[in-house]
C-alpha cells in the first residue's frame, strides 16, 4: 500500500509542478506588467535560495558569498553586455560566477564552521571595495549601464534557469553524490573514510551553486539596467536569500522556493504599505522567523499535522 | 579644523568614515614626521577599533553569539552621545557613564529573553552559531531603522576639542588624542576587571567550557548575558569615541562589525589582550595604506583577513 501511495503522490506532486510552470510561463501574456516584475523578483530570490541550500543545506556549510557570485553575474553583464547577445551574456555571467567559485572552493577547503562563514562573507566585502576602488581610479566611473531586455525577455529567462536549476538540484539529490553530500553533513571524516571524495565533491556542488547564481544575476542586470558595485555587491543578498531557504525549509526542495516566495511577496507588501517602517517590520519577521521556526515553515507544518494525526487516532 | 579634514576622498568612501580620516596636518615635510604621522594616526584609528573588538571577541568567544548586529551597538552609543552633548549639552566624556550602561542593558536582556531562548531550542552548538548569527542580522534591521525613525538617515557631527596639539613637530587634533587615551584607558580597566575580579574569574571559567564552569558553581546562563551586555557596553562606549572625532550615520555599523571580526581574527578568536593588539595593528595598517593609496584602506584589511583565515586562522595571540 506504501509503495502505490508513494507513487501517486509522486504523479500529483509532478503534475502539480507542471500545472504551476504553465500557468507561470502564461504570466506575460495575461498578468499586468507589475506582476511579471514583482514574479521576476520572485524567481530571482529562489534561484538564490535553491542554489544556497542546494550546497549549505546538506553539507551545513553557511556560505555567505551569494551576493559575491550574484554579483560577478551582473559585472559579467555589465562587461560583456554590449557585445553578446543575452543567452551567451547569461553563460558568461554564469562561467564568470562558477570560477569565482571553484577558486574560493579550492582556497577554502580547511576552514571549518565560523571561520567559513566569515571567509565567504569578507569575499563579498573584498570585491565590493576592490571593484569600486578600481572603478574610480583606474576606470574613472561608479556605475555601468547594460542594454535593457524586455520584461517578459528577463522573465521567461529567469523562469528557464529556475526550471534547469529544480532539475539539476533533483538530478543531484537522488544520485550518490546528494547522498555523498548529506554525508559530508553528517560527519565529513566519517565520509572520507567512506571513500567520499570530500573536497572534489564540495568545490563541483558549490561552482554549480555559484553558476545559477551568476546566471540570475546577468538576467537581472539586464532588468536594472544601470549598476554600481554597491548595487551588484549588496550584501543583503548574501543574508535573505539564507534566511528565506531556512524560512521555507532547508531540507525539501521546495522549502526554499516556498519562502523565497512568501519572503518577496513580503518585502513588496511591506514596501508598498509601509516604506518608513518595511525594513523594520522586515527584522521583527526575520527574528520571530529564526525563533519560532527553527525547521522552516515545512517542518512547522509537519509538526502541526503530526499533532493533529496523533489526536485523531487517540480519539478513535 | 578638524570636520573637513575628515571628509576628504568621500567621494568613493562613503561607507567609510576612516579612509582618509587619518590624515593629520604636517608642520614639516621631514621624513621622521612624515612617520611619526603615520604611526601616530594609526594608534588612533587602532584604539578605537581595539575598543569595539574587544566587545565582539567577549560576545564570540564567550557568549558564542557571532553578533553582526555588534556595528549598531556602536552606531547606537554613538547617537545617544550626540543626542545628549547636541541636545542637552552634556559633555562628551561624562556621556559614557549614561550611554554605557543603557546599552549595556540593551545586551543584557537581548541576551536573557532571545538568545537564551535559542540556546536552548538549538539541538547543538554548532546550530546555536548559525541560528544565533541569523537572529542578529535580523536584529541588525531592527536597531538601524529605528535610529533612523529616531535620528534620520543624514549624517551627523558635532565639535568637541577641537583644537591642535604639537607632537614633536606633528599636530594633531585634540579630541583624537583624548579617544586615543579613552581608549586604552577602557581597554586596561575592562583586562583589569577580567584578570582581578570574581566574576572576570567567571567569565573566564565561562570562555573556557561553560558547562564545567557551570558544574562549578557558575551560573552560566547570567555570567554569558552578562558577557554579551560587557560587549554591547563597550561596543557603545566605542561609538561615543567615535562620534568625538568621526561624521556618524545610522547606517555605519556595518562597516565597523566587518572590521571589529577581522581585529578579533587578527588577534585570536576569544582573546581580549588578542583583540587589544589587532586593534592597534589593524589601525597601523590602515594608516600606512591610506598614505600610500587612500581608496585601498578597505581592501587591504579584507585582504589582511581573508590571508590570516588561510594561513593562521588562530590568529597572532591565538592558541
Amino acid at each position: 500500500m506504501g509503495m502505490e501511495k508513494t507513487t501517486s503522490k509522486k504523479i500529483l506532486t509532478f503534475g502539480l509542478v507542471l500545472l504551476l510552470l504553465v500557468v507561470a510561463a502564461g504570466a506575460p501574456l495575461y498578468a499586468p506588467v507589475y506582476t511579471v516584475i514583482l514574479l521576476t523578483s520572485i524567481l530571482m530570490y529562489m534561484i538564490i535560495a535553491v542554489s544556497w541550500a542546494l550546497f549549505s543545506g546538506p553539507t551545513g556549510y553557511i556560505s555567505l558569498a551569494s551576493a559575491a557570485f550574484f554579483g560577478a553575474g551582473i559585472y559579467t553583464a555589465a562587461i560583456v553586455g554590449k557585445a553578446l547577445p543575452l543567452p551567451l551574456m547569461i553563460g558568461a555571467g554564469a562561467l564568470v560566477s562558477a570560477c569565482l567559485a571553484l577558486l574560493v572552493g579550492a582556497l577554502t577547503l580547511r576552514l571549518k564552521g565560523i571561520y567559513f562563514v566569515m571567509f565567504t562573507f569578507g569575499l563579498v566585502e573584498l570585491l565590493l571595495h576592490f571593484i569600486l576602488w578600481w572603478e574610480v581610479t583606474m576606470s574613472g566611473t561608479t556605475g555601468r549601464v547594460v542594454p535593457p531586455a524586455g520584461n517578459a525577455t528577463v522573465f521567461y529567462a529567469m523562469l528557464i534557469i529556475l526550471a534547469i536549476l529544480v532539475l539539476t538540484v533533483f538530478m543531484i539529490r537522488r544520485s550518490r553524490y546528494g547522498l555523498a553530500l548529506s554525508s559530508i553533513g553528517e560527519n565529513e571524516e566519517a565520509a572520507a573514510h567512506a571513500g567520499v571524495h570530500v573536497t572534489a565533491l564540495k568545490i563541483i556542488v558549490y561552482a554549480v551553486s555559484a553558476l545559477f547564481m551568476g546566471a540570475a544575476g546577468a538576467a537581472m542586470a539586464t532588468r536594472w539596467t544601470y549598476i554600481d558595485p554597491r548595487i551588484a555587491f549588496n550584501p543583503l543578498v548574501s543574508f535573505v536569500p539564507v534566511l528565506m531557504a531556512i524560512f521555507g525549509g532547508i531540507r525539501p526542495l521546495y522549502g526554499p522556493i516556498i519562502g523565497a516566495a512568501i519572503f518577496t511577496y513580503l518585502e513588496e507588501f511591506l514596501i508598498t504599505r509601509f516604506p518608513y517602517y518595511y525594513m523594520l517590520i522586515f527584522g521583527i519577521f526575520m527574528v520571530v522567523a529564526i525563533l519560532y521556526m527553527p525547521d522552516g515553515l515545512v517542518g512547522l507544518t509537519q509538526r502541526v499535522w503530526k499533532k493533529m494525526s496523533r489526536r485523531n487516532h487517540a480519539d478513535t | 579644523m578638524s570636520r573637513p579634514l575628515h571628509r576628504r576622498n568621500s567621494t568613493y568612501t562613503k561607507g567609510h568614515p576612516f579612509a582618509g580620516a587619518s590624515a593629520p596636518v604636517v608642520m614639516g615635510s621631514h621624513m621622521m614626521v612624515t612617520i611619526l604621522d603615520i604611526v601616530i594616526s594609526g594608534l588612533l584609528l587602532g584604539g578605537i577599533y581595539a575598543v569595539t573588538a574587544v566587545g565582539l571577541s567577549l560576545q564570540y568567544g564567550v557568549a558564542r553569539v557571532l553578533n553582526i548586529a555588534h556595528g549598531e551597538f556602536i552606531m547606537l552609543g554613538a547617537f545617544i552621545t550626540y543626542s545628549l552633548y547636541t541636545r542637552l549639552g552634556i559633555d562628551p566624556l561624562i556621556c559614557f557613564a549614561i550611554c554605557g550602561p543603557v546599552v549595556f542593558a540593551v545586551g543584557f536582556v537581548l541576551y536573557r529573553t532571545l538568545f537564551t531562548r535559542l540556546r536552548n531550542t538549538s539541538p547543538t552548538p554548532g546550530a546555536f552559531e548559525g541560528n544565533s548569527m541569523l537572529a542578529c542580522f535580523g536584529l541588525l534591521f531592527i536597531i538601524q531603522n529605528v535610529a533612523i525613525l529616531i535620528w534620520g538617515a543624514d549624517m551627523k557631527g558635532y565639535t568637541y576639542l577641537a583644537f591642535s596639539v604639537d607632537f614633536w613637530g606633528a599636530r594633531f587634533a585634540a579630541n583624537r588624542l583624548v579617544t586615543l587615551g579613552f581608549a586604552i584607558a577602557i581597554c586596561l580597566v575592562f583586562y583589569l576587571f577580567l584578570a582581578n575580579t570574581r566574576l572576570g574569574k567567571a567569565i573566564r571559567a565561562a570562555a573556557q567550557d561553560p558547562d564545567t564552569a557551570g558544574l562549578m558553581g557558575v551560573r552560566i546562563h547570567r555570567v554569558l548575558a552578562l558577557c554579551f551586555g560587557f560587549g554591547a557596553l563597550m561596543a557603545g562606549l566605542g561609538g561615543a569615541l567615535i562620534s568625538i572625532s568621526y561624521q556618524i550615520q545610522p547606517t555605519m555599523g556595518l562597516e565597523y562589525t566587518m572590521i571589529a571580526l577581522i581585529v578579533i581574527v587578527l588577534g585570536g578568536l576569544g582573546s581580549i589582550p588578542g583583540s587589544f593588539v589587532g586593534g592597534l595593528v589593524l589601525g597601523l595598517v590602515g594608516s600606512i595604506v591610506t598614505h600610500i593609496e587612500p581608496g585601498l584602506s578597505l581592501v587591504a584589511y579584507y585582504v589582511i583577513f581573508m590571508l590570516l583565515l588561510l594561513i593562521k586562522p588562530t590568529g597572532i595571540l591565538g592558541k
